[in-house]
């Protein structure tokens, strides 16, 4: 057996040295403990809070006690205990100003039951029993039995039915899901396009992005460093104002239309409409994101010494292997990394679109907010963002299986 | 001790400091509106309580206060919001109830709840204007102009491009007038199935040549710019480009839809019964009329409707510009909350899924 080194003191030397590792690294651990703090408060709690919300709704079960305790406890068709749960809740719910958000949420299932509930409540004070005759002669679709189910429903604050909403489906009234109506399918295209957009969005940066990137590692430093600026100062600017910039360009009535038809090659009557479609979306979001995908290139090609290419010609390669080879390889980090982060950032992107989309360049995103500012049903809106969130993670994970994430070079 | 001492005094410099710089948020539509409400309302109450008010724009009022209000951070007093979302936030406890008491009678003595027009006054608000949703043109492309709303839908006869408001609102309803349904069915015919494939086979007619806006300064711009021919528009944003500032834009006011805007409190407003105050002081018979003087919009007392007399150019007579003028009414539509409070969700759902769609 070997003799136990140890310290001057007598400890055995690994404990001792175990001992001070930790101490370093509690420290180090105060040091980020405030990065770490911060990422919790901003990132993870409000993600955490709006994953909780497209499943949680305690819209109905919150107001209307008696009833949700009632369908807790029956399974069955409506008796008289629970018409009386209903017109008690009711009679609580007007007092509480709480009838609107009750109706709200049974009107996400169920359209044109909102104002059911609200008129029904500014009655019921004088609701006494029996109380199944008063709530009908109050109005008559108390009767309803789809109503009836939908309230069952929704009398769980915990539900998948946003993540049905989101995905274009719904449940009928006895619970089994259905797709809704054509002419209201509109998220899973939705979601599909703005892949698809991305995309387009992703490879027209990166044929734009790959000559800017090698011209930058390449040139001499002034007219590098002059390039650079170029790239920057674009970069830099608000985003607002490079995408009304783009308005003015794009417009019927705007500098290129107005160009192209004072040089003649296009008639008064001919001005293209570049703007308010998806056209206007790809050229300005393609803009806006092309720093995102030259910078990452730039930083790879910069690390790559020329000798390599010149080595590959001196031994007979044509131009075109050597850059198929030799420099296309050794840039992949660079493109990998890119084309990620310009995927990521059009996928969610919003302000753009909005403002040069029109109906048809439209992203996901945009609906998002419409129900987060519109029609403030949070829930749905939670729902669409936790799958956007969920699709794009996929993305990293399968990224990250076919080329590597080590693989990425960000600079 | 000393210390004591002199954080007392900061706190009581503060404090007086704060009193004496009172402000009053109001939040609202911006543009011309915007204008006419600083003009008309807001300085001479902060002239008359020697506090001041502040103006906060944004595109619809109604859509930030439930935000507001559930992350307990009411920054606003007083919102300027439309009928169906009045009666929405006052139904979901989002806004402070209105002590209609607190309304000053007209000055012949009528009471309040006499001198408003009909349904001015609710639980959770007070109308002060009536605005109509209006299609107008450019005069410069159409010499002899459209006079109908079938005209907008028109595209052989009226070539060009048109905006709309991105929404269902008015949309669906000018669309059914346009096809030739009386305006006292409308509602009745979009409550059913039929009726809204109706409207949308309508607005199907001029979809792919449709720009979509958002605010309401952005129609009168889309027509200044020359890129739409035709566009709907608030009556009172086109009246301030048209009389203001001289664009060659023409109001058609056959198919308008009207209704009221109406003030509210949200809940938990930091200065509620100042905001009170504000709203008796803003809907009395003379402010109202004032209003008038800036914008098309008509006030929402009988007993204004006396005072309203010319723009502030001082040539300008607003009577024809007013959506309640009788010339006006002939074929007009009074927009029905009740039906869009309840078919708001369902309406614009299927409204988004046929924008997408190509």
């Amino acid at each position: 057996m070997a003799e136990i080194l140890t310290t001057a003191d007598g400890r055995p030397l690994k404990a001792a040295l175990q001992a001070a590792q930790a101490r370093a690294k509690r420290r180090a651990f105060w040091l980020v403990a405030p990065l770490l703090l911060f990422v919790l408060l901003t990132f993870v709690a409000p993600i955490g809070q709006m994953l909780v919300r497209s499943a949680h709704n305690d819209g109905f079960s919150a107001h209307m006690p008696r009833l949700t305790a009632w369908f807790a406890a029956n399974p069955g068709a409506a008796d008289d205990a629970a018409w009386e749960a209903l017109a008690l809740d009711l009679q609580d719910s007007a007092v509480a100003k709480t009838s609107g958000i009750v109706g709200t949420r049974v009107n996400y299932e169920l359209s044109g039951t909102r104002s059911l509930f609200t008129s029904t409540a500014r009655k019921a004070k004088d609701f006494a029993p029996p109380y199944r005759e008063a709530l009908l002669k109050a109005d008559k679709d108390w009767d309803d039995p789809a109503l009836w189910g939908v309230m069952r429903q929704v009398s769980q604050a915990y539900s998948g039915n946003f993540f049905l909403a989101a995905a274009d489906l719904a449940r009928d009234a006895d619970g089994t899901i259905v797709q809704v109506p054509e002419d209201r399918r509109v998220y899973v295209n939705l979601f599909v396009k703005t892949f698809v957009l991305a995309g387009v969005i992703t490879l027209t940066c990166l044929i734009l992005a790959y000559p800017v990137a090698h011209l930058l590692a390449t040139l001499p430093m002034r007219w590098s460093n002059l390039l650079m600026i170029l790239v920057l100062l674009p970069f830099w600017t608000s985003l607002l104002v490079r995408t009304t910039s783009w308005m003015v360009l794009l417009q019927q009535q705007g500098v290129i239309n107005n160009m192209m038809v004072a040089a003649g090659i296009i008639g008064e009557d001919g001005r293209i409409a570049m703007m308010y479609n998806q056209t206007g979306t790809i050229i300005a979001m393609t803009h806006i994101l092309l720093p995102f995908m030259i910078l990452p290139l730039y930083s790879v090609m910069k690390t790559i010494p020329p000798s390599y290419a010149r080595a590959a010609r001196s031994l007979g390669a044509t131009s075109w292997t050597t850059f198929r080879r030799i420099y296309l390889p050794q840039t992949l980090p660079g493109i990998g990394a890119g084309s990620l982060l310009v995927f990521i950032l059009a996928v969610g992107y919003y302000i753009t679109p909005a403002l040069v989309g029109g109906a048809s360049g439209q992203l996901i995103s945009n609906l998002i907010a419409f129900h987060m500012q519109d029609s403030l049903n949070w829930s749905l809106a939670a729902a669409l963002a936790a799958i956007l969130l969920a699709l794009v993670l996929v993305l990293y994970w399968l990224y990250d299986r076919l080329i590597g994430i080590d693989n990425l070079k960000l600079g | 001790m000393k210390l004591k001492t002199a954080l007392l005094a900061t706190a009581l410099t503060s404090a007086a400091f704060a009193a004496q710089a009172q402000t009053l948020t109001v939040m609202s539509w911006g543009g011309a509106y915007e204008t006419s409400q600083v003009e008309a309302y807001n300085k001479p109450f902060a002239a008359a309580k020697g506090l001041t008010v502040n103006m906060v724009a944004v595109d619809n009022p109604a859509t930030p206060i439930k935000a507001m209000v559930e992350a307990k951070n009411v920054t606003v007093d007083v919102a300027d919001v439309e009928y169906a979302d009045a009666i929405r936030l006052c139904d979901e406890g989002l806004l402070e109830p209105i002590d209609a008491s607190k309304l000053p009678a007209a000055p012949d003595g009528m009471s309040a709840a006499d001198d408003f027009l009909p349904g001015a006054v609710t639980e959770c608000a007070v109308a002060s204007i009536v605005f109509a949703t209006v299609f107008a043109y450019d005069t410069t492309k159409f010499p002899n102009g459209p006079t109908t709303m079938a005209d907008f839908f028109d595209l052989t006869k009226f070539p060009g491009k048109r905006a709309m408001r991105k929404g269902a609102k008015a949309n669906l309803e000018m669309a059914l007038m346009a096809d030739g349904v009386p305006a006292s069915e409308v509602y009745a015919m979009l409550e059913t199935d039929a009726g809204v494939d109706r409207a949308f086979k309508m607005l199907d007619k001029i979809k792919k040549d449709t720009i979509w806006w958002e605010a309401g300064a952005q129609p009168p711009q889309l027509l200044a710019d020359g890129e739409v021919a035709m566009t709907t528009a608030y009556n009172g944003r086109i009246f301030a480009a048209a009389v203001a500032e001289g664009k060659p834009f023409q109001t058609v006011w056959d198919g308008q839809v009207y209704e009221y805007d109406l003030f509210v409190i949200p809940k938990g407003a930091p200065n509620k019964d100042l905001a009170m105050e504000y709203i008796a002081f803003a809907t009395d018979t003379q402010r109202l009329a004032d209003q008038a003087k800036w914008i098309a919009y008509g006030p929402a007392r009988k007993s204004s409707g006396a005072l309203v007399g010319k723009y502030n150019d001082g040539k300008t007579d607003m009577a024809p510009y007013m959506p309640t003028s009788a010339a006006n009414l002939t074929n007009a539509l009074a927009s029905s909350y009740d039906f869009w409070v309840d078919r708001d969700s369902e309406l614009n759902e299927k409204f988004n899924a046929w924008l997408v769609a190509n």
